[in-house]
């Protein structure tokens, strides 16, 4: 099994501070999809600057990776670290939400 | 099923045995079918028997969606009936997928589908080039996605998807309040709805399946009882649907001569069905065991379903009556299925009881008695067991006997339920006259042929039942002892007038001989008269004559002295 990885925006983590691991998985170029994407690349930037890592997993063209994380609802951004796992799904429009779903605090 | 049916919808068949004849075919094909039942009522057996059945016997290959149970586990359960799941998915022909939803590792933050699911599904289908699916069950997921109006959205294209592919699917539902399913599934599958039902019925079980709805299509509209066991589900009846079996006009010994001689001097038809009712110890057994001892002796084989006594009791019992069963038990003609009613519920006796019978293919069958099954069930579930159980008997052209045990007073009133389903019924009677019991049988009905309107004494001898007359005279119908000694009093009559008119032939006999006797007495004395009469007559003319001659003589000598003249006068005359 080859993951393809769409996107990489991944910055070494600072030795004292936590990694973010996340996976997007989205199907097809979808308006949803699509906001999805932007909406987590936006809030990963603003909160999560250069410790977190994303990978964008499109099942349109691997639909065999639905399984492993137990996909149904698209989009889906599952938080692989911190441990433990968590799941939110929609198109990550409410960011707030998003934010208590991965348990991210705002820096000040 | 009339043909219209079959021309309708194409159907996808289950594979179950009985399912496929109350739908008259199966599920629909390319269509979502929705099986509804509470808890542990069988819907995930039946839904993998479907798929397993499928990808096993009919060139099918399916997938099997759990989002309950994890594939071991499934795997597990469902090896008790012999599945082998394992072996199916390696010959490519099953897939199980395991869909796990938890609702507390779910956030909802924006607009979402299910396209997930649905690729998921897609994903499945096509790696095993799949006909059948099951989706096992899929309320889980109201529990698990917090929008019910996108879910409910979703899966109304979902199954319009699924029809879209042309998947037969199976969609299971837990039952709701009121409704047939929790969340209302019913509401997207409306091409076919079968009910599961687990009930608990005077502390037995019994599992029910109902066709509560089959577009397009005639379907059987009772319940069904049906049956878990080691071969899967069984639902019955067989073939209860129609009355299509064929009647045979063979006719086979009852294995009582009287019986047959009853019978239109034949016995009864091939295939029909015989009730003999009585009380206890009336000889319902007796009868039933040379019904089947008759069966063997033709060479045919016979089942014996017994549940009041065991096997080796009725073998010993019936020695007394000089029947030996032994020989064709180990002959294995003869197969004794001895178990008590209570043991199971209905439908399970039902099944085993069809399940011998398809294993023995006996040609005759004896229920011994029938009914013993009231008291795991009502009259009417009774009825119903024992129609589906003679159906499938008449399909066979298995002749069966039932006996019946009845009670009270009125015997014929307490058979009626099940006495129009028989073809042929024999009641027992037993009669106490004189400070001793007798048993009467009499023929209340048999269709179809010319049967004796008399009633016999049944006499239960050391060389097995026979049937003899009754005594029918002035005095009324008399048995036992009352008959014998009937019959031995017309026997000293008749013996008496016999010897009576012995009496008058030899004393008329005698009378002819003095008559007789008389006429030759009558005749020698006549006859010595006549003789008599002769003799004088002789001695008369003998007289005359000598008095002739004497007169010669003396003219003679008177003549010396003219003797030329008296000569010449003499010639003259």
């Amino acid at each position: 099994m080859t993951r393809h990885k769409e996107t990489d925006e991944t910055e070494p983590a600072a030795a004292s501070e936590e990694l973010w691991d996340l996976k997007l998985y989205v199907a097809g170029q979808t308006p949803k999809s699509i906001a999805a994407v932007a909406n987590l690349r936006k809030l990963c930037e603003e909160h999560l600057s250069g410790r977190y890592r994303v990978e964008v997993i499109d099942l349109v063209k691997n639909p065999q990776l639905a399984r492993g994380d137990q996909i149904l609802a698209i989009p889906t951004l599952v938080r692989r670290l911190p441990e433990p796992m968590r799941k939110i799904i929609g198109d990550l429009s409410n960011q707030e939400r998003v934010l208590v779903g991965l348990d991210v605090h705002p820096r000040g | 099923m009339s043909s219209a049916s079959r021309e309708g919808i194409r159907k996808a068949p289950t594979g179950i045995p009985g399912l496929d004849e109350i739908t008259g075919g199966g599920l629909p094909a390319g269509r979502p079918t929705l099986i509804c039942g509470s808890a542990g009522c069988g819907k995930t057996l039946m839904a993998m028997e479907f798929v397993v059945r499928g990808a096993s016997e009919l060139g099918e290959p399916g997938v099997f969606v759990s989002f309950e149970e994890l594939p071991e586990e499934l795997s597990d359960n469902v090896r008790s009936l012999g599945f082998d799941l394992q072996d199916l998915e390696s010959r490519g022909l099953l897939l199980v997928e395991h869909i796990h939803v938890e609702r507390s590792e779910i956030e909802e933050t924006g607009e979402y589908d299910l396209e997930g699911l649905f690729i998921r599904l897609g994903f499945a289908i096509d790696s095993i080039g799949a006909k059948r699916i099951v989706l096992d069950t899929l309320e889980v997921l109201f529990g698990g996605l917090p929008n019910e109006a996108i879910l409910r959205s979703e899966l109304r294209r979902l199954f319009r998807w699924l029809k879209d592919r042309g998947m037969t699917a199976v969609i299971t539902g837990e039952r709701g309040e009121g409704n047939l399913t929790r969340h209302g599934l019913e509401e997207y599958i409306s091409d076919c709805v079968i009910l599961l039902d687990h009930r608990v019925i005077d502390q037995l079980a019994t599992r029910r399946l109902r066709v509560v709805k089959y577009r397009g299509t005639l379907h059987g509209t009772n319940e069904y009882p049906f049956l878990i066991d080691e071969r899967g589900i069984e639902v019955l009846p067989i073939t209860s649907l129609g009355l299509s079996h064929q009647a045979s006009s063979e006719r086979i010994s009852s294995g009582t001569q009287g019986l047959d001689e009853m019978l239109g001097g034949e016995g009864f038809y091939r295939g029909s069905s015989v009730l003999v009712s009585g009380r206890a110890g009336a000889g319902k057994s007796s009868l039933a065991a040379q019904f089947v001892d008759a069966a063997c002796r033709r060479g045919e084989r016979a089942t014996y379903f017994a549940f009041e006594e065991s096997q080796s009791q009725v073998v010993r019992n019936m020695r007394s009556i000089g029947l030996d069963l032994q020989p064709w038990l180990d002959q294995g003609l003869l197969q004794f299925h001895a178990a008590r009613p209570t043991l199971h519920g209905l439908e399970r006796h039902l099944v085993t009881m069809y399940k011998q019978v398809r294993d023995l293919a006996p040609r005759v069958v004896v229920i011994d008695p029938v009914t013993n099954f009231l008291s795991v069930g009502n009259q009417e579930d009774v009825k119903a067991m024992l129609m589906r159980l003679i159906d499938f008997f008449k399909a066979q052209q298995i002749t069966a006997l039932f006996t019946s045990l009845t009670h009270g007073f009125d015997l014929e009133a307490t058979d009626v339920a099940v006495s129009s389903l028989m073809d042929t019924w024999l009641l027992l009677r037993e009669v106490e006259v004189n400070g001793e019991r007798n048993r009467l049988l009499n023929v209340i009905k048999s269709r179809g042929m010319a049967h004796s309107n008399q009633v016999r004494e049944l006499l239960l001898t050391g060389r097995g039942v026979d049937l003899v007359d009754v005594y029918l005279g002035p005095g009324g119908a008399l048995t036992g002892a009352a008959r014998l000694a009937q019959e031995a009093r017309e026997r000293a009559e008749s013996l008496e007038r016999r010897q009576e008119i012995e009496q008058q032939q030899r004393e008329l006999e005698r009378k002819r001989q003095a008559l007789e006797t008389r006429i030759e007495a009558q005749r020698l004395e006549f006859e010595a008269e006549e003789e008599d009469l002769v003799r004088r007559l002789q001695q008369a003319e003998a007289r005359e004559q000598r008095r002739a001659e004497d007169l010669d003589a003396m003219a003679r000598i008177r003549k010396a002295n003219g003797e030329e003249q008296e000569s010449l006068t003499g010639g003259g005359t």
